[in-house]
């Protein structure tokens, strides 16, 4: 039975250790202008809030969600913005970056001459990435609290919901890059990232659809991590959140899977 | 002992055969080279000593593992300088050996007293804290050499360790290998400079079209497959044609080049003699040893290879 378990944790153990010198090896690469690409990050749905939230709210009032409790629209949208910041912040570090490490720095075939495995790159990347959209989630979340779109208590539940986002999304872009040819084959992500965007629940209730419309809406993965935010931002979790939870659990490690994969498939060839 | 164990070792790609059936055993403490023209399979062949592309076919053992199952144990005691310098363009001189230290689980501080040996091993201290980019070809290279030193491999693959660099940076590089093949690490290397396989390798293997087509010391290769001495003869002629037929049976064997011809011999001075008493008279005569590049070039051919 020891022998049996003991290679595998201590395999496994090397596994988390070896992922870490991969975020340790971007943590190297900071430079002070890596702040502007935070700062830019984190103002993208802070504007979105005060624009349309607190905006356009005025003229719209309150809604009233599908369990009859009635708040206000700025506390509707700004959960939906938190959810799609996560997803863009994970994705950006996960596309385009982790795309030009891979084709055109080669960074990864440096690291494969050591005892890292693709798989473990790949998890690397992904925490790396997600650290990023950890950090414009945690600010946002201060926001929210300031705003009194949320509690402090909520807020901690909701910042771990969306680290959950983050890595979803993550894996899910890492595996769509190591398919993509050229740089202009991102154009395509970034569209599907924006469609997703508009009409993932964000700015107007899922309900408001056609029924068949309303279907497809429901199960793309932003529906569902906006359904997740919100219904804890908002304190009506219920069961259908475990559903968003196993949805987006699924989606990262398939994700980080495929991801592995290819890249092994690229780069050990 | 021996570290790297092939036995009918085969790399495909699609329909294209890349190495086709090798053989090859290294021992510990060996410098081992590939010689071979481009597209001979070399690189393929160091790609799957490295753990980085499965054999297709054939046995393959390295430190008495197998690469398949125990990629990540054999990658750990192996030290890689690949072809082209993959250097991590976003850190610094130093950052590259620190951080390359920290994917074998080097510790923090080890890594950091390993780089600075290692930099002044290879005489980059000064640019320590310089970015990647601006290094010159010479000391790029270098730098990926020290790279594969951090986690003080066992063995050490040089793939074309020289290509591209001038005649000092060679040399210093050369210098650098020799000094740790004298602290007993196993180097193997590839390349197609035949003075750089004569200069370090103790022991090497001629490949073509993916196979191998002679294996030895280059002193016993040279013995084999080529004679002491050649006498390179250049006439004021259009075409050195019209000279060979006149030199039949000159040395064991003959070579027409555009501007010269070769003659293969036992005995260079005995060879001019014997060409002065046929009545012919070069524009000029050079006698030299043998090298390797002869018996690289009666191996693999004279045509271009690309």
């Amino acid at each position: 039975m020891v022998t049996l378990i003991l290679p595998r944790l201590i395999s496994f153990e090397g596994a988390g250790r070896r992922s870490s010198s991969v975020v340790e090896r971007n943590a190297t690469t900071l430079q002070s202008s890596y702040w502007l690409v935070l700062a830019s990050g984190f103002l993208e749905p802070v504007l979105y809030l005060f624009s349309i939230g607190v905006g356009v709210g005025r003229l719209i009032g309150d809604l009233t969600l599908p369990d009859g409790r009635v708040i206000g629209y700025a506390a509707f949208v700004a959960p939906a913005m938190l959810a799609s910041s996560a997803m863009s912040g994970a994705l950006s570090e996960t596309t385009f970056n982790f795309f030009g490490k891979m084709k055109f720095m080669k960074l990864y075939d440096g690291m494969l001459a050591t005892p890292l495995r693709p798989i473990e790159i790949a998890l690397g990347e992904l925490v790396w990435a997600m650290i990023r959209g950890a950090l414009y989630a945690a600010a946002f979340l201060v926001i929210m609290v300031a705003m009194g779109l949320t509690t402090a208590g909520l807020a901690v539940l909701a910042f771990a919901a969306a680290v959950l986002v983050g890595f979803a999304f993550g894996g899910v872009g890492m595996a769509l890059s190591t398919f993509m040819r050229s740089w202009q084959e991102f154009d395509l992500v970034a569209s599907v990232q924006f469609a997703l965007f508009l009409f993932s629940g964000t700015f107007v209730p899922a309900q408001a659809y056609p029924p068949v419309l309303r279907w497809v809406v429901e199960v793309t993965p932003l529906y569902r991590s906006v359904d997740l935010i919100r219904a804890v931002t908002t304190g009506s979790v219920g069961w259908r959140q475990a559903l968003d939870v196993v949805y987006l659990l699924v989606l990262f490690a398939l994700g980080l899977a495929v991801a592995g994969r290819r890249m092994g498939q690229l780069l050990c060839k | 002992m021996t570290l790297i164990h092939a036995r009918g070792l085969v790399k495909r790609f699609g329909d294209f055969t890349a190495v086709d059936g090798i053989d090859v055993d290294v021992q510990r403490g060996e410098a081992f080279g590939f010689l071979g023209p481009n597209g001979a399979g070399k690189s393929s062949t160091m790609r799957m000593i490295g753990c980085v592309s499965p054999p297709t076919g054939g046995v393959l053992r390295i430190l008495d593992l197998d690469p398949h199952r125990d990629g990540p144990a054999i990658r750990a005691r192996l030290g890689v300088c690949p072809q082209l310098d993959n250097l991590d363009l976003e850190l610094t001189v130093r950052e590259n050996l620190t951080t390359y230290a920290r994917f074998f689980g080097i510790p923090r501080k080890v890594a950091r007293a390993r780089a600075d040996e290692l930099l002044d091993f290879v005489q980059l201290t000064e640019r320590a804290g310089s970015k990647v980019e601006p290094l010159s070809g010479g000391m790029k290279r270098r730098l990926t050499i020290a790279r594969a030193l951090v986690n003080e491999p066992e063995i050490v693959l040089l793939d074309e360790p020289t290509t591209g660099l001038d005649p000092q940076a060679r040399h210093l590089v050369w210098e650098r290998l020799f000094r740790l093949k004298q602290q007993g690490v196993t180097l193997v290397l590839t390349t197609h400079y035949m003075d750089e396989a004569e200069q370090l390798c103790d022991r090497l293997v001629v490949m073509d079209g993916g196979r191998i087509v002679a294996e030895g010391s280059p002193r016993a290769l040279i013995e084999r497959y080529s004679t002491r001495e050649v006498v390179e003869l250049r006439f004021n002629a259009e075409s050195q044609d019209v000279f060979a037929g006149k030199l039949a049976g000159v040395g064991e064997r003959l070579e027409v080049l555009p501007d010269r011809i070769l003659l293969y011999v036992a005995d260079g001075d005995d060879a001019v003699a014997e060409v002065q008493r046929r009545a012919l008279s070069p524009a000029s005569v050079l006698v030299r040893r043998s090298s390797l590049e002869d018996v690289f070039l009666h191996l693999t051919g004279r045509t271009l290879v690309d």
